[in-house]
């Protein structure tokens, strides 16, 4: 990618680079501040030595507060759930969208568009009350339902599809391949940066989504780490930033580490699916 | 209705029961509950119930810990609207009119049959009760119920010149002794308050400490009408304004509930006010010796009461309610209730658990913890009325507002009553 | 022939995921429009026909007006710095100083924590007295506790800068993948004809990028709308409203105080808003925008 950087304009480089160290330094103070807080006794929350002693003892109290495995479980169930729902409705209609011609095809793709939007997030009244007459209120398939035909999921997939050169599907229908077959075998691998793109984006929205599994969940054996999070914060005894933050650590420890060791790919996919 | 005889106590009853109800062997019992303390809150009422359980064969209870106070008022709701009620749950004694308005509570008055259950509903202190009655009915039995008291830094006194064992006892004395204890540093900057008023979130509830002890009432018990625009209300709120702008002794602006605590660890303030449930925590880092004190008077002594209350659900079927009527007086005995108490630092809300042996030593070894029993003879029913969350933010936004000094102390509280007016109207 | 086929098959791929948008999109949308003319069911008295009541509510509804006011403002701060901070953090980070491998990941962190966990970190930075700012404030230059939370005058602009901080870093990602894409031959010729540094960023560049900013502007509308789980754990829309926006006040209505008939009102007014912002918008950029 090297061939791809250039001089920045105008300015003294030096400038430039203390302007960036900055901006990241404070960028980063919020998580430097969570692990301080998270290793040291509560005493040191707020106040920063270079010689305060170290301990795992906020890890131990919020694990035995809260059930936070059972929520971290949930998350992941969650997340994946709607992962996997996306991309199979995603892809279906992007298919038809981008291959087939029927009769209302423009209005239903106007109407897919809508959803970019009006995104279910701010429906939550009207969508609190499908799901109670649905009598699924307080399950974890409640907090994924709104969200797995996604409108943005369905114009990205289309567009990539779109891209691919019809040659191709000629080719695989002269040798018989079904459209479904075509699309296992042809469209899907060729899309795999926009499903990684999209996957990020999905991930980390669902992974971090707060007002809707709020209203939705009420039980231990369905909140997600950001309700459980907010419940366990949220206690008569005023905040105990240590243990909150140990807790915040322990739950979004996994995904920050990932998201930090495939960063590069993510944006390499990113570009190459066309989201820019 | 149908009244069965107290189908636990005998075998003989059970087999009868049986009968009644082939289809269940025993009866099932959903209990919601909320957790709002750190610590054994949650661990305690699962062993409470399985003791109640191991006891009581008949009975089953699922006992569901529901989240927050927030969560399990909404999931009660939510439930009953589909159907299915818990049968018993602690929800906020403030949410009574709710739950009346929305039809899915009964008094316990229908449920009590000997002389024994009437004897125990008035086993409670009146300060507790006036929370979990209306229209002359008892809809609710106290469980986790909290009061506000007044922490000081003993270390801070003394070194202010000021008698370290000696709280303030009237609004003139926080004044004068909050003077004292504000400490600055070299370039003017306050470095120690001398008092902190938590303002966020609920400033509702420790100012109803400023008007009880201005001998007002801020609401009704038929929950239908308020009192804001009172001028007692009104000296009140401008004395706790008066404490940041006029006297200087406490910060000015918003004063955060949830980092009021830290404040105090940290000496930024000599004196706080917050809720008993916070003992166990001052108890634990403070890093001086503090002193636990009645909130100080002025016409006379005073606070609110706090914290949730059981209620029984109306869809259930009878030996549902009564089992559930049976299990909330199980555990509010003495035995039981200091259990809890002991476990989570809630005030037990009847004198005889405070004359068990377990209490005894309890409060032999942590004094601090009669303070809040002997406030409750000054204490009154927390702000509640119909539509009780819309009335109190209405109230909140118009304390927010003249603390902040965006309006006056009279028109921020004139607009809450008429807000408030308009919203109990249809309740009158 | 072939086309029956694809008829058929065009709506049977396109029917599950049409059924879900429906179910959750769009029969909500009007279901909100429908409901805002009904009054609030309670206890058993069902929901009934009221007109326009809601609506003259609504315009009588001080705290509505409030929140709208404080919704523009977040708007108008959070999305030009946000936008503008992802633009400057992508060209430094694909440029060739040094450390921009740590200062991506810096950027790009708060996308992956959770927003209501990180409020309470916030919420010390902003704490008077003891919080990392008045820390800093009067460790290095004596000067006195500040209030930031506390006082309406502030509040807001200190839940801009956490929305800006949440936000920025996603956004980068955005423009570091349009960076990248863009030909390094478009920067030779400019250095070969001689054309300054800003030149070649304000007219090459940034029209280049005009589709990027354009998807990320639409979104970062969008999420000013939407991005509101800092005001559960921060301020909880106080003091006195300073700092509540449109969808928590649509979340207190319908979830606090039962009001779901009048939150169905405060909805169709977000759904107004949305739509004229994304039609405007769209309008407005699709004359600067130079698709390649």
């Amino acid at each position: 990618m090297s061939s791809g950087k250039y001089r920045l304009p105008g300015f003294d480089t030096v400038l430039n680079s203390f302007a960036m160290w900055l901006l990241a330094f404070l960028w980063a103070l919020p998580l430097l501040y969570a692990i301080w807080t998270a290793f040291h006794p509560a005493a040191y929350e707020t106040n920063f030595v270079w010689n305060a002693p170290l301990t795992l003892d906020n890890f131990k109290s919020a694990w035995s507060a809260a059930p936070f495995a059972r929520y971290f479980f949930n998350t992941v169930l969650l997340v994946t759930m709607i992962l996997i729902c996306q991309f199979i409705l995603c892809t279906l209609a992007a298919f038809a969208f981008a291959r087939f011609r029927f009769p209302g095809r423009g209005i239903l793709f106007a109407l897919v568009l809508l959803q970019l939007l009006v995104m279910p997030d701010i429906l939550i009244v009207e969508n609190y009350k499908t799901i109670r007459s649905l009598g699924l209120v307080d399950t974890i398939v409640a907090i994924g339902l709104p969200y797995i035909a996604s409108g943005f999921g369905i114009f990205l997939l289309r567009q990539t599809f779109m891209s691919i050169p019809k040659e191709l599907d000629e080719a695989a229908r002269v040798e018989g391949a079904s459209f479904l077959g075509l699309l296992w075998k042809v469209y899907i691998p060729l899309a795999k940066p926009t499903y990684l793109a999209y996957g990020l984006v999905s991930v980390s929205h669902h992974w971090n989504n707060f007002l809707w599994p709020l209203i939705i969940t009420n039980s231990v054996e369905t909140r997600p780490v950001t309700v459980g999070l907010s419940v366990f914060a949220a206690i008569d005894a005023g905040i105990e930033w240590s243990v909150i933050n140990a807790a915040t650590l322990m739950t979004s420890g996994p995904l920050l580490i990932a998201f930090l060791l495939f960063q590069r790919q993510f944006v390499q996919s990113f570009m190459r699916a066309g989201i820019r | 209705m149908k009244r069965f005889g107290r189908f636990r106590t005998s075998v003989a009853s059970i087999a009868l029961l049986w009968g009644m109800t082939s289809a269940a062997m025993a009866v099932d019992l959903e209990f919601y509950f909320p957790v709002a303390v750190g610590g054994k809150a949650a661990d305690t009422i699962k062993e409470l119930t399985d003791e109640y359980a191991a006891a009581n064969p008949g009975v089953n209870i699922d006992a569901v810990y529901a989240g927050s106070y927030g969560d399990t008022v909404t999931k009660a709701l939510t439930a009953s609207r589909g159907g299915k009620p818990p049968q018993l749950s602690v929800i906020l004694s403030v949410d009574m009119f709710t739950l009346i308005d929305e039809e899915v509570i009964m008094p316990f008055d229908d449920l009590v049959e000997t002389d024994e259950d009437k004897a125990w509903l008035q086993s409670f202190y009146p300060a507790f009760m006036e929370n979990s009655q209306t229209g002359g009915k008892t809809y609710g039995i106290p469980f986790q119920r909290s009061t506000p008291v007044l922490y000081w830094n003993k270390e801070a006194f003394a070194e202010a010149g000021l008698d370290p064992d000696t709280p303030p006892s009237t609004w003139e004395e926080t004044i004068e002794m909050g003077k004292k204890l504000v400490k600055k540093d070299g370039d003017g900057n306050v470095t120690r308050w001398g008092v902190r008023i938590p303002s966020s979130g609920f400033p509702y509830w420790l100012f109803q400490g400023l008007t009880t002890q201005n001998d007002v009432i801020l609401a009704n018990s038929d929950g239908n009408q308020t009192n804001f625009a009172d001028p007692k209300v009104a000296e009140a709120l401008q004395y706790l304004v008066d404490l940041s702008t006029k006297h200087e002794v406490m910060a000015p602006g918003i004063i955060e509930w949830g980092a009021t605590p830290k404040a105090f660890f940290e000496g930024q303030t000599a004196m706080m006010w917050t809720s008993t449930g916070n003992l166990t925590n001052v108890r634990n880092n403070a890093p001086f010796d503090f002193g636990v004190g009645l909130l100080p008077g002025n016409v006379r002594r005073g606070a609110p009461t706090g914290g949730g209350n059981f209620y029984i659900f109306s869809d259930s079927s009878d030996e549902q309610k009564k089992a559930a009527f049976d299990f909330v007086k199980w555990i509010s005995q003495p035995a039981q209730s200091a259990k809890w108490t002991i476990a989570t630092g809630y005030v037990a809300p009847r004198p005889d658990t405070w004359e068990t042996a377990e209490m005894k030593a309890y409060t032999d070894d942590f004094a601090p913890a009669l303070v809040a029993r002997d406030q409750l003879e000054f204490a009154v029913a927390e702000l509640s009325t119909y539509q009780n969350q819309r009335v109190t933010a209405v109230f909140n936004d118009a304390l927010a507002a003249a603390i902040t000094g965006s309006k006056s102390v009279e028109d921020a509280l004139a607009e809450a009553q008429k807000q408030a007016d308009a919203i109990l109207k249809e309740y009158r | 022939m072939m086309h029956r086929r694809e008829w058929i098959y065009g709506w049977l791929f396109l029917s599950p995921a049409l059924l879900f948008l429906f179910t959750f999109t769009h029969y909500p949308a009007v279901k909100t429009i429908v409901s805002s003319f009904f009054s609030t069911p309670r206890g058993k008295r069902p929901a009934k026909f009221i007109g326009i009541e809601n609506y003259q509510a609504l315009i009588q509804d001080e705290v509505f007006w409030k929140v709208l006011t404080n919704n523009f403002w977040f708007a108008v701060g959070t999305i030009p710095i946000s936008v503008g901070l992802a633009l400057l953090m992508a060209l430094w980070v694909n440029s060739k100083l040094k450390g921009t491998t740590l200062s991506r990941i810096a950027f790009f962190a708060p996308t992956v924590l959770p927003l209501i966990a990180v409020a309470n970190i916030w919420l010390f930075f902003y704490t008077p007295g003891f919080g990392l700012i008045d820390q800093f404030r009067s460790g290095l230059f004596g000067l006195p506790a500040i209030n930031l939370l506390g006082n309406p005058d502030t509040v807001l602009a200190a839940m801009i800068v956490v929305a800006i901080w949440k936000e920025a870093g996603f956004f980068m990602i955005f423009y570091l993948a349009a960076l990248q894409s863009i030909p390094p031959v478009l920067k030779e010729a400019a250095d070969v004809e001689g054309a300054s540094n800003f030149y070649y960023l304000r007219k090459i560049l940034f029209p280049l990028l005009m589709p990027t900013t354009l998807f990320v502007s639409i979104n970062a509308v969008i999420n000013s709308f939407r991005l509101v789980d800092h005001i559960f754990v921060m301020t909880e829309g106080g003091p006195d409203n300073a700092s509540s926006l449109l969808l928590y006040y649509i979340y207190e209505t319908a979830f606090k105080y039962w009001q779901t008939g009048y939150a169905a009102t405060l909805t169709v007014v977000m759904l107004i808003l949305l739509s004229v912002l994304a039609i405007g918008q769209f309008f407005l950029f699709d004359r600067k925008v130079h698709y390649q």
